[in-house]
């Protein structure tokens, strides 16, 4: 049995990472608030900007454009969002799963990383990462994810990649974070045209939209908005469920180390009271032998 | 009296504006278009401009720097890159980012990234009309 000494020692050790994982669940708890509002106030950008391209894809049919049309390239980009700092759970690895766990194999697939935690991981299983956007992701703003679209679909059109993916954690609810694997081009347009349709009210039924400049012109002109739209959208996201993962994580922490200190305390007390039974009985016994 | 259509302005950050108007004016890669209610739907790309919201004899004015915009026949969606109300435009900024602009275009050196030089001088000129 442990000393009391040890089981002591051992006691202040785990207080100590308690009041760790307690603040660090505070601190997530206050910028998983913050991410949240940001993550509401560009949902309405976002819906509008899907519902847009979906009605303009199912407009324009299949036009032969290579933001439609595949261009034929072998090799898959993905732009994986995961988060600079670990301690957030599954947050990080669940991200990387969905990568290696996917048809990508590690010739063909291209990691465009946003985040410290995916570039680590998927460099050491052995995938290219091309770009590192990692700075990005703690405070995105859509002129960072602007530059990352340019350099995207500048790589799309010279033919290096020929699909781009996007792998990012949809933010549910505080306690649902559920990771998400998304095809962002080729914009497909059979699927967008079904549910286009579905979202046209009536009145709009009678008078169709109309483009200007024409439907082909204004694909080339809408799909890098509605590219840089669905990353920002994904990157706050992102950074709402990271913080999300973080506060699960810590609180779990922090209520196993209330158990662990429980337990420890129960440990020590016994030890002491074992300690003063056994004095008492020397004591006992040795004024019984001088009697 | 004119009727009314809503009007929405929606940035990536948050949602700038929305309310009723009567006339709105801005200027999309067509050229510049005035909207009143009952337009015929027309989604249409909206270039960095100044955006005028006429309300109740009203003028609002808006800097819209990009993006596009939906109209149907009693709504408007802007869909904005960026949008700023003038007493947010730091007209300093927007006067040097003017100016290094125009270098960048009279200098055309090799390398420069012409489209982007274009696109930060027409941001500017907007941010700039958009004060005065």
């Amino acid at each position: 049995m442990a000393s009391m000494k040890d089981i002591k020692r051992r006691r202040v050790s785990v207080q100590s990472t308690q009041q760790i994982t307690k603040a660090m669940k505070l601190v997530s708890t206050a910028k998983l608030q913050k991410a949240r509002s940001r993550a509401e106030d560009s949902k309405a950008y976002f819906d509008c900007m899907y519902k847009t391209m979906t009605s303009l894809l199912a407009k324009a049919g299949n036009v032969n454009h290579p933001y439609v049309q595949s261009n034929g390239c072998p090799n898959k980009a993905v732009v994986v969002v995961t988060s600079n700092r670990g301690l957030a759970g599954g947050y990080n690895s669940n991200i990387v799963k969905l990568v290696t766990g996917g048809d990508f194999d590690k010739e063909t697939t291209r990691i465009y990383a946003v985040g410290g935690k995916g570039v680590e991981l998927l460099k050491h299983r052995g995938y290219n990462i091309v770009a590192d956007y990692s700075e990005t992701i703690d405070a995105p703003t859509y002129e960072d994810v602007r530059e990352i679209t340019e350099r995207l679909l500048n790589d799309y059109i010279n033919g290096e990649i020929g699909e781009i993916y996007l792998a990012y954690t949809f933010f549910k609810n505080t306690v649902s974070h559920i990771p998400t694997l998304m095809k962002v081009l080729p914009v497909e347009a059979d699927d967008a045209a079904v549910e286009g349709e579905e979202e046209v009210s009536a009145i709009d039924k009678i008078t169709p939209m109309n483009f200007e400049p024409e439907e082909e012109e204004a694909i080339k002109l809408l799909v890098p908005k509605y590219v840089s739209s669905i990353l920002y959208g994904a990157f706050v996201e992102a950074v709402a469920s990271e913080n999300g993962a973080r506060m699960q994580a810590m609180d779990s922490a922090t209520s196993n180390a209330e158990e662990i200190i429980n337990d420890l305390e129960l440990k020590y007390n016994r030890a002491r009271q074992g300690a003063i039974t056994q004095e008492l009985t020397e004591i006992i016994a040795g004024s019984e032998a001088i009697s | 009296m004119a009727d009314k259509f809503k009007l929405s302005i929606i940035a990536p950050d948050a949602l700038f504006f929305e309310g009723d108007a009567e006339f709105l004016e801005f200027t999309s890669t067509e050229g510049d278009l005035g909207v009143y209610a009952n337009h015929i739907p027309l989604t249409t790309i909206v270039e960095p401009c100044v955006a005028t919201i006429h309300n109740d004899g009203e003028k609002k004015k808006a800097a819209v720097l990009g993006g596009f915009a939906e109209i149907l026949k009693d709504k408007v969606t802007i869909l904005a890159e960026a949008a700023q109300w003038p007493e947010e435009i730091d007209l300093a900024r927007a006067e040097a980012s003017l100016k290094r602009a125009q270098e960048r275009i009279a200098a055309k050196k090799e390398g420069t990234d012409m489209k982007r030089a274009e696109a930060s001088l027409k941001r500017a000129v907007a941010r700039i009309e958009t004060i005065e």
